[in-house]
């Protein structure tokens, strides 16, 4: 490409003695620095797109007193999710068994199923979901359990403190699970 | 029979015109990016499927870092620099913490608060490059001393009839205790509103979300 122009020769002589001087080509090879430029437009382009940080809404209830004014949920309708320790996630229907035999463990991955599972199964003005993330989880397992209600388009979801007897069955089921 | 010649021509293409092309790209790629201002606080945020950018304009941001320790600022535009002076100041009167003038001036130019009421005369004595996140963060841990309740009311005050954007921003590992103590904060002044900085992700295909995106139902309207 940027090679010598070699093919000059062939001129008239100058005399003997007289040494021909080379005719250098002002032609210069701009591949590499196309190369460069595009690797630098890569760089720029993917930086610009990936720093964007988007922002998730939330939208709190207001705290009330009065048992009038509390939204009362369905026993039929509500499902709630409890997060544990270490990306844990523990589930029932209804209300909790004594007992705790609907007490039910599951893991962020099958957590959708669920989810989906009982909005098919409810009537959609009763479906309730109850969001009890225990002591030990991250902020990170709440963002993603939020999430999954967007991604389900679940309309009413509540976020709850746990309840002693849940977080006692959330820690023994921690211990348990590995 | 003579066959016609065919001009052979030279396999090198000239390169100019396309090396012209790509610097104007670039030139304008640099011009147009911006990049990300050094965080003091270094805070790994969790991703969700949100797809509206975050706003940059009335934005009070509390950061809440892997051990939990909260951390507040403010938007960089100078109005947003005048509030935050104006809660320091109310803060200043209310609270008796002895703030002198030039206390007040060092703390609205820092990066963010750290430090409970106590400490900020001692924070605003600090030289730039130790406001990070080694300090201990506003204390939030119990209803007895949530100082961000105070911050927040400060906030609404200072904000009195435009709408900040509260922006959380947390940690991926940070514990929920200390986002429920956040919570608790911005309830207590009625900020019922507020946004949680993520990263943007992909909607999982199959989801109710992925079918109503294909019908092109945008997600704020579900």
């Amino acid at each position: 490409m940027a090679e010598m122009d070699t093919s000059s020769g062939g001129g008239h002589k100058k005399g003997p003695g007289v040494k021909k001087g080379k005719k250098m080509s002002t032609r210069v090879d701009l591949t590499p620095m196309v190369d460069l430029g595009f690797l630098l437009i890569t760089f720029f382009i993917f930086t610009t797109t990936m720093s964007q940080p988007t922002a998730m809404k939330l939208f709190l209830p207001k705290d009330t007193d009065k048992p009038e004014e509390q939204n009362k949920a369905k026993e039929s309708g509500a499902l709630t999710i409890m997060l544990g320790d270490k990306n844990h996630v523990y589930y029932y229907e209804g209300i909790l068994d004594p007992a705790g035999a609907n007490f039910k463990s599951s893991s962020f991955k099958d957590i959708r199923e669920v989810i989906m599972n009982k909005k098919k199964s409810t009537d959609e003005k009763d479906f309730v979901v109850v969001i009890k993330p225990g002591d030990q989880s991250t902020y990170k397992n709440v963002i993603d359990i939020l999430d999954e209600m967007t991604i389900n388009v679940v309309k009413k979801y509540a976020l709850v403190d746990i309840s002693e007897g849940e977080a006692s069955l959330v820690k023994a089921s921690d211990a348990t699970a590995q | 029979m003579s066959r016609p010649k065919i001009a052979r021509k030279s396999t090198n293409i000239d390169m100019t015109a396309m090396c012209d092309v790509a610097f104007l790209l670039l030139s304008f790629f640099i011009l147009t990016t911006k990049f990300k201002p050094s965080e003091a606080v270094p805070v790994s945020t969790p991703n969700s499927v949100a797809s509206k950018v975050a706003p940059e304009k009335d934005v009070v941001m509390l950061s809440m870092n892997k051990d939990g320790k909260v951390f507040l600022s403010v938007g960089d535009s100078k109005a947003d620099k005048e509030r935050k002076e104006t809660m320091i100041r109310s803060l200043n009167g209310s609270k008796n913490l002895g703030l002198s003038e030039a206390d007040i001036k060092a703390l609205t130019a820092a990066p963010f608060i750290g430090v409970g009421f106590s400490n900020l005369s001692q924070q605003a004595k600090l030289p730039t490059e130790s406001v990070n996140d080694k300090l201990p963060g506003i204390p939030a841990q119990d209803s007895t001393n949530n100082q961000v309740i105070d911050w927040m009311r400060a906030v609404t005050e200072a904000y009195a009839g435009t709408k900040p954007n509260i922006l959380l921003k947390g940690d991926n590992v940070a514990k929920y205790p200390s986002f429920k103590n956040i919570i608790t904060a911005l309830k207590k002044n009625d900020l019922m509103k507020f946004q949680m900085v993520t990263n943007p992700e992909s909607v999982p295909n199959g989801t109710d979300l992925w079918r109503a995106n294909q019908k092109g139902v945008k997600q704020e309207d579900l």
